[in-house]
């Protein structure tokens, strides 16, 4: 144990030491603060050559299998190096669909030939990935899905079109809920899985403004257009299963994500610090006593996250509801966020209207811009509202 | 350095056994119509279940072998305090630990004898508000040059039923731990409360003129106070938890077979979100407890020890004082009978978030520690 500790420790100070020389300096273009909103090639080309130069130094998938561009060791590693990336406020990993939910899911499930074909490229960067689950009439609600893929051949042709689609505009490839069946009993059984490729002749993804200003997601449309049959992941109509095994990675239920670095960090102690700037009535804020009882609940949410965190690898005291913590993660941590994001971006006084591209902006309008953004975390990957659901019935065990 | 701090939480091999053998017990001996058939009694508790703890060790859990105790600290008693809480049961457990915990620190080996008799079953607890300020200094009863003590303190717990009051007292100004027998006292120095919670007893007691039998003095009287209101902060939210998730699985299990306009009342998310909230504010107080478990030991309280007290509270109280609130009113008329365990939820939520202080007085505490150091 102690020398996995030390063993650990060194590790830490290397990858340290990495980052110290290699973590690139500021761009002087304004980069995203998570995966959802890469909106420019600028900021595409500086972020594939950053998680390619990760990925070269061996700090990328640390604990994928070396035979598929990882480097085999034990998931410490890699979490290791997510936190000294946010200890050194490094650019973002922006391959995020491929690395935490197209990665571990192939691994999962994936035959030989699609490990090997797919994984290498979504490590180095070379091959970006996107999701095609939610279209613009069925978004939480999965099982509604009306993209149609008709086996033709040796293709299928597919019709429809899908929304939020982050990276779209990028990516080479989709993984694809589509529906093979229209004359099933239960919709979920009409469904398949695709690794879908992107650029081929009859897929078109559309840039979609967000509330941010920024872009980042798309709508894609698929007009005849035609995929190799095997690109079919699994068998025919058993799309939905695979289909939740990928939300298990994406909200963080499963573990096997090849880095958690999706997002700029953003921790109780920035929002104090940036607070303790700040003055109200003439004092600093920070002696305002409303806004210190306000701070007290902030840092004990924060610090409940990360003791609940740590409780989980507890199993004597996670028996009672052996699922619950995983399930609530999401629910809990993200709507936390974004409450901390909003509170600090409006104790700014008249600063507090003002947004990026404003050179009076406090710190840039990096607040104001955060808790826009924190609505990709709270509405992306099924909302806080279907996250309660999924708590309430799968935890509780209430009815549907 | 993070204002998180200390972010540990482990269960020892101990402490896990604690809370297996302290929640199957109180599944044998403490159904809800035993914990029932105590709340008009005088004493509020069953003397034989009260025993068979006592047997087990568990009244002198957090003391050291030397005064008689199971030497298992502090953080063995929450798990047991969370199994008790589940069950709502009311034991003068917690009186009598905490009695335990003040004179202890204050006074150590030179009062075994005192201790011994808690670890073997005598009743102990701590007269220590003057009126109702869990945060104002309490030294309103005082020490005459006679050696006999003149004035009163207010909410007692288990006075009835004791036999040690370990009473906070000033000689001069300065704090001292006043050690008084029951038999000391007259029998009209008790006046009983009336509590909002039925499970639990307390009492005003008259002290003038009673003369202590043993009086400690020194700065560790003001360590062992100041420590031993925290771990009271700890051990009632530890028991406050538990009540919570026993609160969770009532309003659960009610919402899986109520039905109304058809369907199952679980089904509506009106109901359902607010129930998820419950959970995950039970989950967070947990969590909390059981750091306190992990880092309040023997020692003097540090300031990442104090925190985690705190802040157990705080969220143990804030999560029973919703979860009983919604409790009676998602069981709708029922749940605003008598007969609907909502009572007891709801009584024990309020009797709770006062007990060794409320939020304001733990938040208010909390942002010097957390913003100002």
């Amino acid at each position: 144990m102690s020398d996995n500790k030390a063993a650990l420790s060194a590790f830490r100070e290397e990858v340290s030491a990495w980052m110290s020389e290699n973590v690139p300096s500021d761009p002087g273009f304004l980069l995203p603060l998570t995966f959802l909103e890469v909106g420019t090639e600028q900021q595409l080309d500086f972020l594939r050559e950053w998680q390619h130069k990760l990925w070269s130094a061996g700090y990328l998938g640390m604990h994928w299998p070396s035979e598929y561009g990882g480097q085999g060791a034990d998931p410490s590693y890699q979490y290791i190096v997510d936190k000294e990336l946010a200890k050194h406020n490094a650019p973002i990993i922006f391959n995020t669909i491929g690395l935490n939910w197209v990665g571990p899911l192939l691994l999962d499930m994936g035959t030989d030939e699609e490990k090997a074909k797919y994984i290498k490229n979504i490590l180095s960067g070379e091959e970006i990935w996107c999701q095609g689950f939610s279209e613009p009439d069925h978004g939480s609600d999965l099982g509604a899905v009306q993209t149609r893929a008709v086996h033709d051949g040796d293709d299928y042709v597919v019709n429809g079109s899908k929304i939020w689609t982050t990276l779209g505009n990028y990516a080479d490839h989709m993984i694809l809920l589509a529906r093979t069946n229209t004359n099933t009993e239960r919709k979920y059984d009409g469904l398949s899985f695709f690794l879908s490729p992107m650029k081929i002749d009859g897929v078109e993804a559309h840039p979609i403004r967000k509330v941010t200003g920024e872009y980042g997601f798309n709508q894609t449309y698929f007009t005849d257009a035609r995929i190799p049959a095997s690109c079919l992941m699994g068998e025919e109509g058993g799309g939905w299963m695979v289909a939740m095994k990928t939300l298990e990675y994406e909200r963080g239920v499963t573990a096997g994500q090849a880095s958690g670095y999706w997002g700029v960090t953003i921790q109780v102690d920035d929002m104090i610090e940036e607070l303790s700037k700040l003055e109200h009535d003439g004092e600093p804020l920070l002696s305002d006593p409303v806004v210190r009882d306000d701070l007290v609940g902030f840092i004990m949410e924060a610090k409940a996250l990360s003791l609940t965190g740590r409780r989980s690898g507890i199993p004597a005291l996670t028996s009672d509801y052996p699922m619950g913590l995983a399930l609530s993660v999401k629910y809990r941590g993200t709507e936390y966020e974004r409450r901390m994001k909003q509170y600090t971006a409006s104790k700014q006084g008249a600063q507090s209207a003002l947004y990026v591209g404003d050179a009076d902006a406090v710190s840039g309008g990096f607040w104001q811009r955060a808790y826009f953004s924190n609505f990709g975390a709270t509405i992306g990957g099924g909302t806080t509202q279907v996250q309660a659901n999924i708590v309430a019935e799968h935890v509780l065990g209430l009815p549907k | 350095m993070s204002v998180l701090g200390n972010v540990s939480i482990r269960l020892t091999e101990e402490q896990g056994m604690l809370l297996d053998v302290a929640r199957s017990f109180v599944r044998d001996r403490a159904p809800i119509e035993a914990v029932r058939a105590q709340l008009e009694t005088d004493t509020g508790y069953d003397a034989a279940i009260w025993q068979a703890m006592v047997d087990m060790g568990w009244a002198g859990i957090a003391l050291p072998d030397t005064v008689g105790g199971a030497g298992m600290g502090v953080g063995s008693a929450v798990p047991v305090f969370e199994a008790l809480g589940g069950a709502l049961l009311g034991t003068p457990m917690l009186s009598t630990t905490l009695a335990g915990q003040l004179i202890w620190r204050a006074a150590g080996e030179s009062a075994a004898e005192w201790l011994g008799r808690l670890c073997s079953g005598s009743v102990g607890t701590i007269a220590y508000l003057d009126h109702a300020d869990w945060g104002s200094a309490n030294l309103g009863v005082t020490l005459g040059t006679d050696g006999a003590l003149t004035g009163s303190k207010s909410f007692v717990a288990d006075a009835g039923v004791a036999d040690c009051f370990a009473v906070v007292a000033s000689d001069g100004g300065e704090p001292v731990l006043a050690l008084v027998e029951r038999s000391a006292m007259n029998d009209s120095a008790l006046s009983e409360n009336v509590l909002i919670d039925l499970t639990k007893r307390a009492a005003n007691v008259d002290l003038t003129g009673v003369i202590p039998a043993q009086v400690f003095r020194g700065d560790a009287v003001a360590a062992a106070l100041r420590d031993t209101l925290l771990i009271g902060a700890l051990l009632t939210a530890a028991e406050t938890t538990g009540a919570a998730g026993k609160c969770l699985n009532s309003i659960t299990e009610y919402l899986k077979t109520r039905k109304q306009f058809g369907k199952l009342i679980g089904s509506y998310q009106a109901l359902k979100h607010p129930t998820v909230d419950i959970y995950v504010g039970m989950e967070n107080a947990r969590s909390f407890v059981y750091h306190g478990a992990t880092i309040v030991g023997d020692e003097v309280l540090d300031q990442d020890a104090e925190i985690a007290c705190r802040m157990a509270k705080v969220a143990a109280d804030e999560v029973m004082v919703f979860a009983g609130d919604r409790s009676v009113q998602f069981h709708g008329g029922f749940g605003f009978t008598w007969e609907c365990d909502s009572t007891l939820f709801i009584r024990r939520a309020q009797w709770a978030q006062q007990m060794y202080g409320g939020a304001i007085h733990h938040r208010k505490r909390l942002a010097s520690l957390l913003l100002d150091s």
